[in-house]
């Protein structure tokens, strides 16, 4: 060893030819390449299937169906399942097959404004208290730690007894309780990503804070914020379904799963179909998310890069 | 020499508070840099050489503001950074930038080289898009990458070639003075040779001004023309090169050239060994720093701190060792 001697005959300057060269073709974004990651895992894909089943069952509700959610028909009520209702008819004579695919636009869509609220308000608050620490990440971490100290759907109960019980009121308390889970992620991962080395490096170039932060900081941290944001998707599902089944969510005749499930809670002998199908999909859907979810952490997480 | 400096520092220092106690109020500080002061010219390499945790890293840092001195000056081109508002720093950053130690964590894993060489040009509005490409280009071809490399990404690269990369993002806003903070002491030995080869030609050709912190002595003395050594976040001897190692004048810097392994093994020569750990730096010695540890302890080194100051022609030490006027160093040997 003697790295100081002139070696000017030296393959100077090519590049190391004896270190191999990675397999991978160039121009592999870390995005591409998670999403070849992702793919490959089998239940991952079982996720996307169950999940695009029922977006595309929300989206096209009313051409699967002959009848409308809220009609009612003494005649029929708690017919098992037949050819003419797929899965039954509920204590009103409605359709369940109907109100379960008009009840998943609903789910979906409280999924997706509370998981989005959460994240939008959750992730601005943990930026704000990671980035700049002290007093303010004090003040929000606090707050954070008092809101998770309630159980989440007592929490939830509360904010909706304040604001009155409605689809809307529900998916604003779901947000709420779910913005902690958010701001606690993203606060940590600003922290821990605020000290590596290419941060300090960008800050030696010249760059301004804010460059720093949403150039930087950010891109590195959306990794976890993604696969949380999926996870949240399938109990934010759950949540809404929960408040529904206590009244306290969406109000009849609005075909919501949890609503559904405890309005027929008393049929359970006498008419399983009637709580079997809500119950059935509310799990498919949560599972579906889950399963995406954890295929999503495993291809985003940089240690199970070989 | 007489030509203006490009960089003087005064005085710096930089004390990281020790907090403790329930309301995290500081109960002490560690001295990582107290008072040190150099200059450097333009178009040299000024090595700084120290053992771990002797500041060297922490003055690199505390010189471009990356952590904020605690004290002193620091005047590039007789303008005195420490006291400069965030954005005239900015700016200031286009003359003085870095490169850092470990090639691994200091490129964006999330940019392509493309960006990370680009973006340096972005922030000092330096040519439109099409410029930065082909100066990122030009820079990549520079370093000994190619042109193409610049659609990929860090984790597709060797640690070497990270590294060039990390040169790369340090020369292309053109700067006067970098800041080299341990740049190969991440890699492999076989790979350290090339890095320092180009840097040094990249010196030569671009007429750069490099302060090189290592803490390996061939690889300092292979690169700088003048060498400063750290102790306990003091410097206690500055000297060019050929001076230091034909005759080091502090006793720290004699035991640790004596370390240096000599390719010859027939060459006995004496090796002296120090007693004892670095002392804390929350609780440094008092007097000379290095007494604690010093084969040739005086009594006034453990109450006198000594002062740097020139004790030949541009060679400084700080030792009490050479108080008289005649060098009395060699009487004592």
């Amino acid at each position: 060893m003697e790295p100081t001697s002139p070696s000017k005959n030296s393959p100077f300057p090519g590049p190391e030819h004896q270190e191999p060269q990675t397999s991978v073709p160039a121009a592999a974004s870390p995005w591409k390449e998670a999403f070849r990651q992702l793919i490959k895992n089998k239940l991952a894909i079982v996720g996307m299937i169950i999940i695009g089943f029922f977006i595309f069952i929300a989206i096209f509700a009313p051409l699967l169906t002959t009848y409308t959610y809220q009609a009612m028909s003494a005649a029929d009520r708690l017919q098992p399942p037949s050819s003419t209702h797929w899965f039954g008819t509920d204590d009103l004579g409605r359709d369940i097959f109907t109100r379960i695919v008009y009840g998943a636009r609903i789910s979906l869509m409280v999924g997706f404004f509370a998981v989005i609220g959460a994240l939008f308000f959750g992730s601005l608050l943990g930026i704000i208290a990671g980035y700049f620490g002290r007093w303010i990440d004090m003040i929000i971490s606090r707050i954070f730690d008092i809101m998770l100290a309630f159980p989440s759907i007592l929490l939830a109960i509360a904010i909706v007894a304040i604001l009155g019980p409605s689809l809307q009121n529900a998916l604003i308390a779901i947000a709420i309780i779910n913005i902690p889970i958010f701001g606690r992620l993203v606060r940590s991962k600003v922290i821990s990503i605020r000290e590596e080395e290419y941060i300090l490096a960008a800050k030696a170039q010249g760059m301004k804070s804010g460059r720093i932060l949403f150039h930087h900081v950010l891109p590195n941290s959306t990794a976890p914020i993604i696969v949380q944001a999926t996870l949240g998707f399938g109990t934010a599902i759950l949540e809404a379904a929960a408040l529904g089944f206590l009244g306290l969510g969406a109000q009849p005749p609005t075909p919501e799963w949890g609503r559904m499930l405890s309005d027929s809670r008393q049929y359970i002998q006498s008419a399983p179909w009637t709580v079997l199908f809500p119950g059935l999909s509310i799990m498919l859907v949560v599972l579906g998310f889950n399963m995406i979810g954890d295929g999503l952490r495993d291809a985003l997480d940089p240690k199970m890069k070989s | 020499m007489t030509v203006k400096p490009l960089l003087e520092v005064k005085h710096l220092k930089k004390y990281f508070p020790i907090k403790g106690g329930v309301f995290g109020r500081p109960v002490g500080e560690v001295k990582a840099v107290n008072d040190v002061s150099f200059e450097v010219y333009e178009g040299e390499v000024l090595g700084i050489v120290g053992e771990s945790g002797c500041g060297k890293s922490t003055t690199g840092k505390a010189l471009l503001r990356l952590t904020e001195p605690s004290d002193g000056e620091v005047l590039f081109e007789g303008r005195d950074v420490t006291k400069m508002s965030s954005e005239e720093m900015r700016k200031m950053r286009r003359d003085m930038q870095m490169i850092f130690q470990d090639p691994y964590a200091s490129l964006n894993p999330r940019h392509n080289v493309g960006k990370i060489l680009g973006e340096p040009l972005l922030v000092h509005g330096i040519g439109d898009k099409k410029d930065r490409a082909e100066k990122v280009k030009e820079i990549l071809e520079i370093v000994g990458l190619s042109g193409d490399h610049a659609s990929r990404y860090p984790h597709q690269f060797s640690g070497g070639q990270r590294q060039r990369i990390g040169i790369a993002r340090a020369l292309i806003v053109r700067p006067k003075l970098i800041v080299c903070d341990e740049p190969v002491s991440a890699l492999d030995v076989s790979v350290q040779s090339q890095i320092l080869n180009l840097m040094e030609d990249l010196q030569e050709e671009f007429k750069l001004t490099y302060i090189f912190i290592a803490h390996d002595l061939s690889v300092v003395k292979h690169i700088s023309h003048r060498i400063g050594v750290m102790y306990l976040g003091k410097m206690v001897e500055l000297s060019s090169k050929d001076n230091l190692y034909r005759e080091p004048l502090h006793p720290y810097t004699q035991s640790l050239m004596s370390a240096v392994p000599e390719p010859d093994p027939d060459l006995k020569k004496e090796r002296i060994i120090l007693e004892g750990d670095v002392p804390s730096p929350s609780n440094p010695p008092s007097g000379c720093p290095f007494h604690t540890r010093c084969p040739k302890v005086m009594d006034m080194c453990k109450t006198d701190v000594p002062e740097f100051r020139e004790i030949r022609d541009s060679h400084f030490a700080a030792c009490h060792l050479y108080n008289e006027e005649e060098p009395a160093g060699q009487q004592i040997k």
